[in-house]
């Protein structure tokens, strides 16, 4: 890998901020089996951030983050909304451009970058809220898919306008009081994830964040898939704690409250079966470079 | 990082042979050819060395982003699909110039309108993207009929505007567009305006450079901003984002964003002069009565001159070139000898008058028009007429108002 790409030299070492110079020591850009476990050990590709205290949101971004394959030659995508709090402060290149056009800036740079680095693995990743991915970027979510992007969607959901203060989105449950909702939500949570199928998404998922170790799964399988297949999709519950008056400690049991096998967040996935293949190919190669190492390491202590 | 210098005179996978851009343009020998606009559009991205084009039907720039789609299956193009709508072509667009392309667009009217949000976008991201505007009625009810009030919507978008007269300006404008949106000093988008129909569907002598030269490629590691392709250290660009901030640094810093826009604006203005031959063409400046416009009105404007001439009225013309940079100092010096200075336009509101009223002293010179709209034909003989009737002469009169 690449870190040669982040060498600060050795004039300017002692003027570049602290925190960068953490990531030239222990970031894990290149580290092949880089996941949530890193976490502690390693400098994170994400600093100080101004999301509300105890937002779920943040604990995604640390779980993805750690978990991306590639991060070295990952390019990503936001939109506005809270997730544009976190984005200035995340270690891999991202853009930010408008509200809900992220699908469609994100088909242009990764042809872009096919373009450009014909051969080499430039992943493209998306995470825009539910406004953003659901509301007043559908058509823009929906088309890139259509066409086969190959690049992975991931929506921060939590059911509501966060940013704007609470206002109704197309993924509040039915029912719910919020503002522009007066009277309750009249229509159902738009079920995306069924949509996202339909439209050819090769990999969806639909959970919350609260287990590390599932994030990671998800995001590997998704970017591995949009690699080398075509668009993928993760629709991740991070709840509003603001919004739904919860403190800052109850982020993580709303999750696991709503992942119970008859809420709307339990586990859901759909792969195709082109993805099926690849993903076993994957577990086969991981298999084999695992039992390598294994007996590597049996060699160096005999 | 590849180094543009470095590739000038290698050849690309079609044979072309990457050329200074200044040979190409000045020194190198030109083919007259019979096109259309449209096809001269193809003509000139043929010779662009373009990575990404994005496309959407509206008339009157569908032939044109048609056949840059052949160029595609050609391979001339690195990439090239059809998007869902003019907003998302133009996020699409702003997606492939942040992943370092040289990216081409084109829309017209209800297009142009749409996808608005993200005109300042695009330039306050510094994307050296060129759009190609045919421009069109944006009225209800549907038109589709040359119009130009679309432009006036684009002047305060940060974006570099121009206003193509002929065919020929539109070939030599879209390769030498590139040179100056590409400098690092500029960085800016480029709106490459013209009047729909008029240019694009007629069939004109054009001199077209040799085909088997093309520009040297975009060099996106000479930007003022990163590129985003991770190539480069992906630095923390804030310690808060300034979005949500209510306070002196955050105003400041959008502030100072914004002056720097305008000042890379103001910066295109000598690579302009060097790439146009300046930002105005004239004639007789120093007749009494001028006219000043841009677009095809700059033709019909030289039209009514040779018919004023017969009758002995004596009258110069300004033919502006670049809106943004707006020509200031050039506009006034070719006017200063005017007592009257008459701009024609071919829409309804008059912006162009409104910039020029604004830019020249005694400003009561300024006569507003003749002005057509809706899709009209500007006919030499109602320059003629409005001339005459300012100047208290003798006129026809227009039909149908019974005086
Ligand atoms: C064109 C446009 N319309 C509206 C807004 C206002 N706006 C900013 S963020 C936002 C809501 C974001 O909601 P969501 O995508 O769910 O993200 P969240 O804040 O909930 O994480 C809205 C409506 C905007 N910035 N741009
Ligand atoms: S408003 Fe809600 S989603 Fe946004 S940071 Fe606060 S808790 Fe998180
Ligand atoms: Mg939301």
């Amino acid at each position: 890998m690449s870190k040669e790409r982040i060498q600060i030299s050795e004039d300017l070492y002692d003027i570049m901020p602290s925190d960068y110079q953490d990531l030239v020591k222990s970031a894990t850009y290149g580290k092949e089996d880089r996941g949530w476990k890193d976490i502690g050990t390693s400098k994170e590709l994400i600093e100080q951030h101004s999301l509300c205290a105890g937002c779920p949101e943040s604990m995604a971004f640390r779980y993805i983050l750690a978990s991306l394959p590639n991060p070295e030659d990952t390019v990503m995508v936001g939109s506005t909304g809270c997730t544009s709090l976190v984005f200035p402060m995340v270690a891999v290149h991202n853009i930010h451009s408008l509200f809900g056009n992220q699908n469609a800036i994100a088909s242009g740079l990764k042809r872009a970058l096919s373009v450009r680095f014909p051969g080499r693995v430039k992943d493209v990743v998306v995470l825009a809220g539910d406004g953003a991915t659901v509301d007043i970027g559908l058509d823009m979510t929906l088309q890139a898919w259509f066409r086969q992007e190959k690049f992975t969607t991931i929506c921060f959901d939590n059911e509501l306008y966060a940013n704007t203060g609470g206002q109704e989105s197309g993924l509040m449950q039915k029912g719910f009081v919020a503002k522009m909702a007066p009277v309750g939500k009249l229509f159902d949570k738009v079920r995306l994830p069924e949509i996202a199928r339909e439209s050819g998404c090769h990999y969806v998922v639909n959970c919350t964040v609260s287990k590390p170790s599932l994030v990671e799964k998800v995001i590997r399988n998704a970017v591995h898939i949009a690699r080398e297949i075509g668009p993928t999709y993760l629709q991740l519950y991070t709840p509003c704690i603001l919004e739904i008056g919860k403190n800052s400690m109850e982020g993580l049991q709303e999750m696991r409250d709503s992942e119970k096998p008859t809420e709307r967040f339990a586990y859901k996935e759909y792969v195709s079966e082109p993805a099926k293949q690849l993903l076993a190919e994957l577990a086969a190669k991981d298999k084999e470079r695992k039992a390598a190492a294994k007996q590597l390491a049996g060699q160096a202590s005999a | 990082m590849a180094d543009i210098h470095s590739v000038i005179g290698t050849k690309n996978k079609k044979g072309q042979t990457y050329t200074d851009t200044w040979k190409m343009m000045n020194e190198a020998p030109r083919t007259p050819s019979f096109y259309t606009g449209s096809e001269v559009i193809k003509e000139a991205l043929r010779r662009a060395s373009c990575d990404v084009m994005i496309a959407y039907p509206i008339t009157p720039q569908s032939e044109a982003a048609a056949l840059i789609g052949e160029l595609f299956a050609e391979g001339y193009i690195g990439d090239y699909f059809r998007g869902e709508s003019e907003f998302a072509v133009m996020s699409q667009c702003a997606g492939a110039a942040f992943g370092g392309a040289r990216v081409f667009t084109t829309t017209a009217g209800p297009g142009t309108m749409r996808a608005m949000e993200n005109f300042p976008m695009w330039s306050g991201a510094r994307l050296p993207i060129q759009m190609i505007v045919t421009c069109r009625g944006i009225n209800s009810p549907l038109s589709i009929q040359p119009d130009t009030l679309e432009i006036a919507y684009l002047l305060n978008t940060g974006m570099l505007v121009w206003h193509a007269e002929t065919a020929q300006d539109f070939f030599d404008w879209i390769l030498k567009g590139y040179m100056v949106s590409e400098e690092p000093d500029v960085h800016l988008p480029l709106a490459l305006c013209c009047d729909g129909f008029f240019v694009t569907h007629t069939k004109d002598v054009v001199n077209l450079t040799p085909a088997d030269m093309c520009l040297p490629p975009y060099d996106p590691y000479r930007s003022p901003v990163p590129c985003m392709d991770m190539e480069c250290p992906p630095v923390r660009m804030m310690r808060d984002p300034f979005v949500m901030k209510s306070n002196y640094i955050s105003y400041a810093t959008h502030a100072s964003w914004q002056q720097e826009i305008w000042a890379a604006v103001e910066r295109s203005r000598k690579h302009s002069i060097h790439w146009l031959n300046g930002l105005i063409d004239t004639e007789n400046t120093d007749a009494e009565i001028m006219i000043v416009a841009s677009g095809t009105a700059v033709s019909q404007g030289r039209e009514a001159i040779r018919l004023l001439e017969d009758e002995g009225v004596r009258c110069g013309l300004v033919k502006v070139k670049t809106l943004r940079p707006w020509p200031e100092e050039e506009i006034r010096e070719a006017t200063k000898n005017a007592k009257h200075i008459f701009v024609p336009e071919f829409n309804v509101t008059g912006w162009l008058a409104k910039e020029i009223k604004a830019t020249v002293p005694n400003h009561e010179r300024v006569h507003a028009g003749p002005h057509v709209c809706g899709g009209m034909t500007m006919p030499p003989e109602i320059i003629v007429s409005e001339i005459k009737t300012a100047l208290g002469m003798k006129t026809f009169s227009l039909a149908g108002r019974g005086s």
